[in-house]
């Protein structure tokens, strides 16, 4: 027992008690059980065949799993107008730049508001947190205005440009640059290092989880935009438009809809699993120390 | 007085130009497709404005419309704050007290439970599957259980009473809401010092709970004040969760939300004046909220 206890929970110390130990590794457990329910629900009726998925009363797990439902979707896909690569090629491009775009503008803004503290960077910041309170509803048509003006209706550009600024990342990687001792920066300083070289060796290395962390964030969003209020060009589109016109095709096509649902989520969760083991890894190692 | 303090400002300008480098890009970009965009819509809420036509100056009409002639407002107001007072500080401390204690395991343990956590956020749609698992007649999952255990004798209508469907939403809510400050959270409890645990052993830190109020709370307050309006600008901002799960407008409004109402008269009827006032409202509310979870958490180690 207390073996595996001391595997599952490595840091022993002091103030843990084993008590304790058993309590939050079962309470653990138990939640999470109750919240992948659901998940578990919606993967089995991917994988149900017709007549289970209309089933009374409900299963939650599937009897006789099949792979026809996605065979369907690949089916479907095939005979679509635009070739379907090509939909995923326009969301793949999307996210890659708009994610890559989205860490660098960020993470530099952050560190000059954070640590360089011009004249206006705390009025700016404050100005970024606000706006994460305000209703995108409403700013849509504003946007689709501006957007308009510039002329970038029905290009890639009106997706990728306006999701390199979010306020989303740039607060979340400002307040762990924050957790940077400033006497560290000052040492970089006195031997001749400039604010690009801190920047790249010392405020990048050490703010790696939030960086990733935004990584994550912004894949997941950028991976379902639709952009519908900006693309009309069919071969422009982007996955989730392709995947919601599979959808709509009907009851005939619940099993293909499910089907749809595991695939787009697939690319989130992968690129999750991926940045979260690296942000697991990376801490043992940096420890901000003053 | 004034003078001496701008060409201070000046100098301190110049001297940290290299600061305005490093933001240039974000703000420009953050200028031309956030805060114009905002002040657009702010402007609009003192129009009528239709789309299609010029806004036409209102004044305050729109303000004094919602307050005065909109029951379905005040109704929508009343929903709204009962769903941020429960989501909100319940989703916070879940986020919190998992991430803690996932913090405690070993790596592999770390990763899986993290991504079981995670998941139910990046679903997208896929709570609709609660639809199916409340669902209303005695096929339903819940409805069958119930019945079966002789608890009800007849189904509920999970979605149309209203004694049940905000608190159903809730449910839905907080099943998704381990999301940006769950991993914002786990982020910063790694990045706490691990030296200052040792110190707090020496300190005569004896329980797990001490050592999580007097060194690791304190010691991520940032990562702290950020899940805080995280979890403001989600608990506020509920929406498509009721629509999906209550149908769009619900039985006696009783799951209809500010944002509900504000997607009712800006993509529906058309009233794009009217839907920016109520946007402006809904900011300052969270603004407000902002405001005094910044004076709490200040006291968080105290």
């Amino acid at each position: 027992m207390r073996k595996a206890l001391k595997f599952i929970l490595p840091q022993k110390r002091i103030s843990r008690s084993v008590g304790g130990d058993v309590f939050i590794f079962i309470f653990l457990v138990f939640m999470a059980f109750l919240l992948v329910i659901p998940l578990i629900y919606i993967v089995s009726n991917s994988l149900k065949p017709y007549n289970e998925l209309f089933l009374f009363p409900p299963k939650i797990l599937v009897q006789n799993p099949t792979l026809d439902n996605f065979g369907d979707l690949f089916t479907l896909i095939s005979n679509s107008w635009v070739p379907f690569s090509r939909y995923r090629l326009n969301t793949v491009c999307i996210t890659v730049a708009g994610t890559v775009g989205n860490v660098i503008l960020g993470s530099m803004a952050a560190y000059a508001i954070s640590k360089i503290r011009f004249p206006g960077a705390e009025a700016l910041f404050r100005i970024i947190v606000l706006s994460l309170m305000f209703s995108s509803v409403v700013t849509a048509i504003p946007t689709y205005i501006i957007i308009a003006k510039i002329g970038w209706i029905d290009t890639y550009w009106a997706l990728i440009v306006p999701s390199l600024q979010s306020s989303l990342g740039i607060y979340l990687m400002k307040q762990f640059i924050d957790q940077i001792p400033d006497t560290l920066l000052e040492a970089a300083r006195i031997d001749g290092a400039t604010d690009g070289r801190i920047y790249l060796s010392i405020i990048m290395p050490s703010v790696k989880p939030a960086w990733l962390t935004v990584i994550i964030l912004s894949i997941q969003s950028l991976w379902n935009i639709t952009g519908s209020n900006y693309i009309f060009s069919e071969q422009l589109k982007t996955l989730p438009v392709a995947m919601n016109q599979i959808v709509t095709g009907g009851i005939a096509r619940a099993g293909a809809a499910a089907a749809v649902s595991v695939v787009m989520l697939s690319v989130p969760v992968i690129s999750f699993v991926i940045a979260q083991s690296q942000v697991v890894e990376t801490m043992a190692s940096s420890g901000m120390k003053e | 007085m004034k003078k001496v303090d701008f060409s201070y400002t000046w100098k301190m300008m110049k001297q940290k130009k290299s600061g305005y480098l490093f933001v240039a890009p974000f703000f420009l970009l953050f200028l031309v497709f956030t805060v114009l965009p905002v002040c657009i819509s702010i402007f609009f809420s003192f129009t009528h404005y239709n789309v299609l036509e010029l806004p036409q100056w209102a004044g305050l009409d729109n303000y004094m419309n919602l307050f005065l002639h909109d029951d379905v407002f005040i109704t929508a107001i009343k929903n709204t704050m009962i769903f941020a007072v429960v989501t909100g500080p319940v989703s916070y401390i879940l986020c919190l007290i998992f991430a803690w204690f996932i913090n405690e395991l070993n790596r592999t343990l770390r990763t899986i439970f993290t991504i079981l956590f995670y998941v139910p956020s990046i679903s997208g749609g896929a709570y609709s599957i609660f639809s199916i698992i409340f669902n209303s007649d005695r096929y339903g999952l819940i409805n069958g259980l119930l019945l079966r255990w002789n608890i009800i004798t007849e189904p509920i209508a999970w979605f149309q009473d209203t004694r049940f469907m905000l608190t159903i939403c809730i449910i839905v809510s907080l099943w998704m809401s381990l999301g940006t400050s769950f991993l914002a959270f786990i982020a910063g409890l790694q990045a706490v010092d691990r030296s200052l645990y040792e110190a707090g052993a020496m300190d005569g830190i004896q329980t797990r709970w001490h050592e999580l109020w007097y060194i690791t709370l304190p010691a991520m307050k940032p990562q702290l004040m950020f899940g805080a309006v995280m979890a403001i600008s989600s608990s506020f901002s509920v929406g498509a969760v009721c629509n999906t799960l209550c149908g769009f407008p619900s039985t006696d409004y009783a799951a209809h939300t500010i944002i509900a109402h504000l997607e009712d008269y800006g993509t529906i009827r058309f009233e794009m004046g009217y839907a920016c006032a109520i946007a402006a409202l809904l900011f300052l509310l969270m603004i407000g909220t902002n405001k005094l979870i910044n004076i709490l958490l200040r006291r968080v180690g105290e």
